[in-house]
């Protein structure tokens, strides 16, 4: 981000010079990143939510978990601005505090699915000798039912967690765990295919006949090529993993029933639709805009990120 | 595929005429009954889950049932004992059953008083664990006298010997099906398990654990104009709301069981005019049953157990404690919340009927949480800088758990809220319907085990007799490894003086004097705090319009008539 930042001021002082200056690739990036509105507006959108999500309870400070029983099932008010659910709790104050846990649980898992998913695709499409058995491992992962897997897990660690870690962190770290390593498996064979074919190229050769050592050849020539997926894998990972976690909560492997997450919120207020939509509409569209945002700042970045579209 | 379709309209030829000669039988289609929590095992002796019991109860039939109005009404006998005419001895030790001639199994195979009591001996065998043991308390013999008479001698004079075989949690079992399956095979025989032969209107065709039961009529059936269904799905699995929603609102279903959904919602759903709710008050009590032993997972195979009253709990080894616990709940608010006119506030574990219900205990109908706060204040439990109590380093932090549905877990916030204010601190967890009422023993999460602090769910007796009910807590009920985790002593209650009472009771012959010791039993579990009691909870179900015959029965099993429900 901070990056981004500089190079946008850095561009603007350059167009007022009209000065040719040394061209960086996140320069050249933010500005083909630019052309893309719904990129832009898909930023925009991410960073109000966090924001709102962030600071938001500072603002609005209803404890989310309160009972307030007599003002069960109210529409929108000053006082609550989402309205109340059958048991009194605030819902715009169970939205900001859902969406803390359910963008944590997002970013995090995606960051780890991401992380393996690069280093097993790169060390597979770099050393031949690691490339069976690497991918013999993707395709073992691929293999597992996913869901089964999850309970087993959720089932095995969830009492050890708790005692070391408590009933909010054990569940966190073992749900991000939970998602991270079922699903990098993709990440890990499209990175593996980029490289196979970026290895085969004049300037990784060069690089290599000059004596470059493997790991400065991955960091300093492979890897910048194959952000460009890796940032696709990304955004929609983050997604997958907002929805994954919704559907573990909705199984009961999730955090505890009074600990909202958006996917609860949701689930919760299903059945209450007929009664009070607001309860549906509001946990539904955070998911759906972040959701949207997230994808739409990936296709800007992918888009940004390929040099064959660039300048175009 | 000409000489097929010949076989299919000969076929249907044949079906016509049969049912033409058979006024009635399975002429009504197929009837779709929908249980949120799905069966996973069709022999109710292996299970203590109401859904498997009712699931059995389609096939299996007990010797008499209970009707809707609770009284016992004959079904495999040929009609109900008493002491006027001479059924039971004058001695009130032993009671003979006069079976109906004529009745076979699904098989085809003659139903006899063998049957009976190989049924008897499989249930007591003593490495077998027997969910329907307490029916068969203080029995001593159950012995085949003919052909077609069973003679059942009790131990002591029995005033109310309908414990065995009456009533779907004690149906009789095929002697030749589970003859090799007696006690620690038991649960084994997954063949038998899951495709049990019985006399009833239906018999299985497919079951699929935790998922659908298919049943078809069983052309052997005694009574040759029933049942009208020609075949029966059970379907399991999804949550109340959707279940509700699937007879009340869209019409796909014929008969949804225990709809515990919040009012509000309930009521929105029977405008759409597809079905009417029903609903019975019988002994259903929603309680929250207090661990008295540690549930610490570092204790290995100790965990949860009673190990002679040297493994108590941390915290709810105090009375205090408990006694706090129970004053701090609104249960008004509780009802209002989840159950509306299908809820009433109660301070009994036993409710119903109404002479054994107690009235001693009626200071937990109004919240006292200033008392609650004094008592624990008085007990030595500071409140420390989070606004939790501790005392000798042990912090009043507790696990309570129940299973999936949204009603209950709107009641597990309000009462951690109640709690909050008496500086306890409540974690929530909440386990599928299907895993926490399965009574699988490789699962932690069963209600069995209760590896929690507390935990929370409904529970009631079939009949009106509350001896067997009350019997679920004396000492030797308690869930523990040696048992396969069977028992339904969940708090791990032990008190000598209750299990006295519970002798007292089965000695007891008047009725009068029996309704005192009940509800001294009753008492002494909620003084104790053992038990909090919550919600007397009324069966909610729902039907399609187009479906005739149904009687909500609270005292029995659901489909307990199953064979006389109809399509109008």
């Amino acid at each position: 981000m901070n990056e981004i930042a500089q190079a946008s001021t850095v561009s603007e002082a350059d167009s007022q010079e009209g000065v040719l200056q040394h061209r960086s690739l996140w320069l050249d990036v933010w500005q083909q990143f630019r052309t893309h509105k719904g990129a832009l507006a898909g930023v925009g959108v991410f960073a109000l939510i966090l924001l709102s999500v962030l600071l938001g309870p500072y603002l609005h400070d209803i404890d989310p978990q309160y009972l307030d029983y007599k003002s069960k099932n109210q529409g929108m008010s000053i006082k609550h601005p989402m309205g109340t659910d059958n048991l009194g709790r605030d819902m715009f104050a169970q939205v900001l505090a859902g969406g803390r846990t359910s963008l944590a649980v997002g970013v995090t898992a995606m960051a780890l699915s991401l992380t393996l998913g690069t280093f097993v695709g790169v060390l597979a499409g770099y050393f031949n000798r690691l490339d069976g058995p690497l991918m013999r491992l993707t395709d073992l992962f691929l293999a597992l039912p996913i869901l089964p897997l999850l309970l087993v897990i959720i089932m095995l660690f969830r009492d050890l967690l708790r005692s070391i870690l408590g009933p909010e962190m054990g569940i966190f770290i073992l749900i991000v765990f939970v998602i991270g390593i079922t699903s990098w498996m993709q990440t890990a064979r499209i990175v593996r295919g980029e490289v196979l074919a970026i290895k085969q190229r004049e300037f990784v050769l060069a690089a290599r006949s000059i004596g470059t050592r493997p790991h400065r050849i991955i960091t300093r020539h492979i890897f910048p090529n194959v952000l460009s997926p890796i940032m696709v894998s990304a955004t929609l990972g983050v997604a997958a993993a907002i929805i994954t976690e919704s559907a573990l909560s909705f199984l009961g492997l999730g955090f505890p029933s009074d600990f909202p997450t958006w996917g609860r919120l949701l689930f919760d207020g299903v059945p209450f639709l007929n009664i009070n939509p607001a309860r549906v509409i509001w946990p539904g569209l955070a998911i759906s805009l972040t959701v949207l945002s997230v994808n739409y700042m990936g296709d800007g970045l992918r888009d940004a990120m390929d040099p064959r579209i660039r300048g175009r | 595929m000409l000489r097929a379709r010949t076989l299919v309209l000969a076929t249907a030829a044949v079906a016509m005429f049969a049912s033409a000669a058979q006024a009635g039988r399975g002429t009504d289609g197929q009837l779709k009954i929908l249980y949120w929590q799905a069966p996973s095992i069709l022999n109710p002796f292996l299970s203590g889950g109401t859904k498997d019991v009712d699931a059995s109860s389609i096939i299996i039939e007990p010797l008499a049932h209970y009707d809707e109005k609770g009284n016992i009404v004959a079904a495999l006998a040929e009609s109900v004992p008493t002491v006027a005419n001479g059924g039971v001895a004058k001695d009130l030790k032993s009671i003979t059953w006069q079976l109906k001639k004529g009745v076979v199994w699904s098989d085809g195979t003659p139903f006899t008083a063998a049957d009976v009591e190989f049924t008897a001996d499989y249930c007591l065998h003593p490495e077998g664990g027997c969910n329907a043991a307490e029916r068969f308390q203080d029995v001593t013999s159950v012995k085949a006298v003919g052909s077609h008479t069973v003679k059942i001698t009790f131990g002591l004079a029995k005033p109310f010997p309908y414990g065995p075989f009456v009533g779907s949690t004690s149906p009789v079992i095929q002697k030749a099906q589970f003859k090799d399956c007696m006690g620690a095979k038991a649960p084994t025989c997954t063949k038998q398990n899951f495709g049990t032969i019985g006399t009833g209107p239906f018999k299985v065709k497919e079951f699929k654990p935790n998922d659908v039961v298919l049943y078809v009529m069983n052309e052997n059936y005694r009574d040759k104009n029933l049942p009208a269904f020609d075949s029966v799905l059970m379907k399991g699995g999804g949550d109340a709301v959707s279940a509700a929603r699937a007879v009340l609102e869209t019409g796909e279903f014929d008969y949804a069981w225990n709809l515990q959904v919040e009012p509000e919602i309930l009521s929105t759903m029977a405008k759409a005019g597809k079905g009417k709710v029903i609903s019975a008050f019988g002994t259903s009590v929603e309680r929250l049953m207090v661990q008295l032993t540690n549930p610490d997972s570092a204790l290995g195979d100790k965990r949860a157990t009673y190990q002679g009253g040297k493994n108590p709990h941390p915290f709810n080894k105090d009375p205090a404690v408990r006694r706090a616990l129970s004053m701090a709940i609104d249960r008004a608010i509780l009802v209002d919340a989840g159950y509306g006119p299908a809820g009433q506030v109660t301070c009994n574990v036993l409710p119903a009927p109404a002479i054994y219900a107690s009235t001693a205990n009626d200071w937990c109908k109004t919240q006292d949480t200033a008392g609650a706060n004094k008592l624990l204040d008085d007990a030595g439990w500071k409140r420390g800088s989070d606004g939790v109590r501790a005392k000798d380093g042990v912090r009043l932090s507790l696990l309570y758990q129940t299973s999936t549905n949204s009603v209950r877990q709107g009641t597990q916030a309000l009462i951690k809220q109640m709690w909050q204010a008496i500086g306890v601190e409540t974690e929530l967890k909440n386990i599928s319907a299907s895993v926490f009422f399965g009574g699988d023993q490789s699962s932690p999460d069963t209600f069995q085990k209760n590896f929690t602090d507390i935990e929370m769910y409904t529970n009631n007796f079939n009949g009106t007799d509350p001896e067997s009910y009350m019997l679920r807590w004396t000492c030797d009920k308690m869930p523990s490894p040696a048992t396969q985790w069977i028992g339904q002593n969940m708090p791990r209650y032990c008190d000598p003086k209750y299990d006295q009472l519970a002798k007292d009771l089965a000695k007891t012959a008047a009725t009068a004097e029996r309704a005192i010791i009940a509800k001294k039993m009753n008492d002494m579990l909620i003084e104790y705090g053992a038990i909090i009691p919550l919600i007397h909870r009324g069966a909610v179900a729902a039907h399609a319009l187009s479906l005739g015959g149904v009687k909500q029965n609270v005292w029995d099993a659901t489909p307990w008539n199953i064979q006389d429900w109809h399509r109008k």
